[in-house]
């Protein structure tokens, strides 16, 4: 295989074809989560649907405790990711608060302050 | 033969459709990113486009990672939306135009852009909310479309010189079809936003302003960047104004504004609209 330099942008991970197939268990199951039949099924047994879909256990515990850094360094995209925290009610700000380590409160008040510099 | 009567590049944030089915475009925080759209549904009332080419991405409502078209167009005669998991409302379904849809493929394609050709496509909120913003009340409905869905979710993406030359091809086929059509296009998405990584939240107003800026007067400034270099400066999600790009070079040469908009934040993500005119 030739060798790849990958570009680094701290904080960032490109999904790119490395994480695509390192993700796709995790990523398929997720996208059944399109249909509200699987989204029950997976929350009656959480351990069980990610077992159907075969997740190796580093999805599979980053799932069941719901840590998102965890599942995206297990091959996770962050849309297929978005419809798992969908079934939780997660949006993207208790998302975005969860992977930066501060509050909801505080994740949006840095949106916010975006706009004004 | 068709005539193109502009271009509008607007966000897609997902919650959009929710503010949208509860009626919060007055809502202190929704206000100041729906205030962008009247004075473009003005300007629709006088263009009267019957149809539009909607360039936008998909977030695995049709396709997963098992396929992966990097540019794919729809060839159907109407197009659905259906539940994408996250919880927001189902739209109703839009119109499509097969002869344009073809046209597009023959011309496309021999203009060496190997499409994906769809004859069945779902369509998620990033091309069901811009043309809701755009054509408010389900006049959505009475407008005839063509899906074309550019990869940005499984890396390598096109480059944005790509997205240019692919714009600017649509442009020739649009212009080669024989229908008195008049044909508005849209290219949804970004603007700056990282929704993953402990860079979640990233937002860069100086590099959106100035992409609007460029975009407006010199297009292919935007093709000194790499996609590497567009993900640091944008966000993972940012990268998402391809769809800009491609929408621009649909527009030719010289286009005017319309109207412009941007406000941060939408949800995580700087929302910003941009309509233009050709000239």
């Amino acid at each position: 295989m030739a060798s790849k330099t990958k570009r680094v942008i701290p904080g960032t991970t490109i999904f790119d074809g490395d994480m695509a197939r390192k993700g796709y268990a995790l990523n398929k199951m997720c996208y059944s989560f399109n249909s509200e039949e699987n989204r029950q099924e997976f929350l009656a047994d959480p351990a069980a649907y990610c077992d159907k879909f075969a997740l190796n256990d580093e999805q599979k515990k980053a799932v069941l405790s719901l840590q998102v850094l965890d599942m995206l360094a297990a091959g996770g995209n962050a849309y297929f990711i978005a419809k798992l925290g969908g079934i939780y009610k997660l949006d993207m700000q208790d998302v975005g608060a969860q992977q930066t380590g501060v509050t909801k409160e505080e994740f949006m008040a840095k949106l916010v302050e975006a706009g004004r510099n | 033969m068709a005539k193109i009567v502009g271009g509008i590049c607007t966000t897609h944030v997902p919650y959009i459709g929710r503010a949208i089915a509860k009626n919060l475009q007055q809502d202190p925080y929704w206000k100041p990113f729906f205030d962008g759209f009247p004075p473009i549904h003005a300007w629709l009332d006088q263009v009267k486009p019957d149809v539009a080419v909607v360039v936008y991405n998909d977030h695995g409502l049709n396709f997963f990672l098992d396929k992966m078209p990097t540019f794919s167009i729809g060839a159907a005669p109407e197009y659905h939306h259906a539940d994408e998991g996250w919880g927001i409302p189902t739209t109703g379904s839009f119109m499509g135009d097969q002869d344009l849809s073809w046209h597009m493929i023959d011309s496309l394609i021999e203009d060496e852009f190997d499409l994906t050709t769809c004859q069945e496509m779902l369509v998620d909120h990033a091309f069901t909310i811009p043309i809701d913003l755009l054509l408010p009340n389900r006049q959505a409905g009475s407008i005839r479309t063509v899906p074309v869905c550019q990869n940005t979710v499984q890396f390598p993406l096109p480059s944005a010189k790509r997205c240019l030359a692919f714009g600017r091809a649509i442009r020739k086929a649009i212009e080669s079809w024989d229908s008195d059509a008049r044909v508005v296009v849209l290219g949804t998405g970004g603007l700056s936003h990282q929704l993953d990584g402990e860079r979640a939240g990233f937002i860069n107003k100086k590099f959106d302003l100035e992409f609007m800026d460029k975009l407006v007067s010199e297009p292919d400034w935007v093709s000194q960047y790499s996609i590497p270099d567009i993900v640091e400066l944008t966000g993972t999600q940012g990268v998402e104004l391809l769809n800009w790009v491609t929408c621009r070079g649909v527009l030719g040469d010289k286009v005017k504004i319309v109207h412009s908009n941007y406000h941060i934040p939408i949800s995580n993500t700087a929302a910003g609209t941009l309509a233009m005119e050709s000239i």
